[in-house]
């Protein structure tokens, strides 16, 4: 058996996956790893199909084409871009912890101390800001004692000086417990100081490496514009129709791309 | 007076107990329209068991769990919305359920029990059986409780943390069905859902957390069947509709606190 052990190896691999939803394709041969310790980020405008590929990772969803594997026993902790509890339902902070962590109350202490939302802990779900769930799903994530943490847009609705803490912490995480992490993101600056590798979506794979090879090739230029990577380019996370879809050359040449472009 | 309405009290408080758990996640779920329509079906699983002359309680689980099969089958095909869908086979099984009932030649079938219950009718031996069903649910809730919270919650995060979601979602559908059969003969099948619905409603208001709020529902519950029995016995009303305007009355006075949260 090649199988991986259960305390090393790579985490998940994706190969060559494809998914279609009717005749719009939304991964075409995507192929990614995620290893132990290292911190990858995925980025990419909007509906380029990050969150899908996360949910191909995550298994909440299956490809059409090509597979995913998964490490025998891997524990998995996500942190949702949105989670919304029904307003009919009471439900505390706590109790929310307890779902993912029954019977540990000490540990859904601990886990709410290390995001900096300790005394949220019998406050309802409900009325949360999104900074303060955002806190609190990282809690939820960081109780499993994940070897693979899956976080899709981490920073959203949180002020710069709480994205900073909030990559500060993921940073720590990684070196004290030796999880891979896999980051969605569009918002570029902060991302790729923190990151180990990053993987540039468009439908397929434009360009992956270290955020220095990335943020010099020309594929990720032609994504994101030519300030691509200066702070200034939060502006680009409402902006659809970037160059990529105007250039009239989508041929460029680099791994994981086949030319076949899907724009909406 | 104690002696003819013990077996029916008895009856009452053993599915009001069961309601205010399985109601609270009907609720939170926004489940209602939807035990609607099982109970709806449930009337053409009793026409059924007259017929064919089996076991009523088991021709009402099994007509629930086909109808609710038979549901999920139709919410593939998206040009007809839930709600639509939930009306048309609601209001169908209704119909033909009345129509089974009214062919039935060999036995004067009395419709009204079955649409509004008539739990002054039920002997000790539906007592027990109404228990047995009661605890066994009871059980089951008890034994699935996290995972069931979990993926009401959200079933992404619960798939992700190990939950077998497909499975706990027929769990839930089968203690729904059973809960409609055992309910069938003391609130009837118009009414079942209000049983479900308005003592979670009320137990909302007062909770903060989802084990508060479903015990509070069962003695919400618990007092809308005594309250509409006494109520029942001392103005000569029918039983099922005074148990639900009980309830009704109740949910009325938690309004008037504050909620938490």
């Amino acid at each position: 058996m090649s199988q991986l052990r259960a305390d090393t190896g790579t985490l998940v691999a994706v190969h060559g996956a494809g998914l279609s939803y009717g005749a719009h394709s939304v991964l075409d041969d995507v192929s990614l790893t995620l290893e132990p310790g290292r911190i990858t980020t995925l980025i990419g405008p909007n509906g380029a199909g990050k969150s899908t590929l996360a949910r191909l990772v995550l298994g909440l969803a299956r490809p059409d084409r090509g597979r995913v594997t998964r490490r025998p026993g891997l524990r998995v902790g996500y942190m949702p871009q949105h989670l919304q509890v029904d307003e009919s339902l009471p439900l505390t902070v706590d109790r929310f912890l307890w779902l993912a962590a029954p019977g540990r109350t000490r540990a859904r202490r601990d886990a709410l101390q290390r995001t900096g939302v300790a005394h949220l802990r019998r406050r309802a779900v409900r009325g949360l800001s999104g900074g303060e769930m955002q806190r609190v799903l990282l809690a939820r994530a960081l109780l499993r004692k994940p070897d693979l943490l899956v976080l899709d847009e981490p920073a959203q609705g949180v002020d710069v000086s709480g994205q900073d803490a909030l990559y500060g912490l993921l940073g720590q995480v990684r070196d004290e417990t030796g999880c891979g992490i896999l980051l969605i993101s569009h918002d570029l600056h902060l991302v790729m100081a923190r990151t180990d590798q990053v993987v540039c979506l468009h439908h397929h794979v434009c360009c992956s490496g270290t955020p220095e090879a990335v943020s010099r090739d020309p594929a990720y230029h032609r994504l994101f514009g030519p300030s691509g990577g200066m702070p200034n380019l939060a502006v680009y996370t409402h902006d659809h129709d970037h160059d990529h879809d105007l250039s009239g050359d989508p041929h460029h040449d680099h791994h994981g791309h086949t030319g076949d472009h899907h724009h909406d | 007076m104690i002696e003819l309405l013990a077996p029916a009290l008895l009856a009452g408080l053993a599915v009001a107990l069961v309601a205010g758990p399985m109601g609270s996640f009907v609720v939170w779920r926004r489940m209602a329209f939807f035990g609607d329509t099982l109970a709806h079906g449930a009337l053409l699983g009793a026409a059924l068991a007259l017929a064919l002359d089996v076991n009523l309680y088991l021709a009402v689980v099994v007509a629930c769990l086909a109808i609710a099969a038979a549901l999920v089958g139709l919410q593939q095909q998206r040009q007809i919305t839930g709600d639509t869908l939930l009306g048309i086979v609601a209001h169908t099984t209704l119909a033909l359920g009345v129509i089974a009932i009214s062919l039935q030649k060999s036995v004067q079938v009395d419709l009204f029990a079955y649409l509004f219950g008539d739990l002054l009718a039920v002997n000790w031996r539906d007592v027990l059986a109404l228990w047995a069903g009661a605890v066994l649910i009871l059980v089951l809730l008890a034994w699935h409780w996290r995972a069931l919270l979990s993926i009401t919650v959200n079933e992404d995060l619960a798939q992700v943390e190990g939950v077998p979601v497909t499975r706990t979602r027929l769990i839930l559908m089968l203690l729904l069905a059973l809960l409609i059969a055992g309910a069938i003969r003391t609130v009837g099948v118009l009414l079942i859902t209000s049983l479900l619905v308005i003592p979670a409603a009320g137990a909302r208001r007062l909770s903060r957390t989802p084990e508060q709020m479903a015990a509070l529902a069962s003695l919400l519950g618990l007092a809308s069947v005594s309250l509409g029995l006494a109520g029942s016995w001392y103005a000569d009303t029918p039983v099922g509709p005074s148990i639900v305007v009980a309830a009704a009355v109740l949910f009325g006075f938690t309004l008037l606190r504050r909620p938490d949260s």
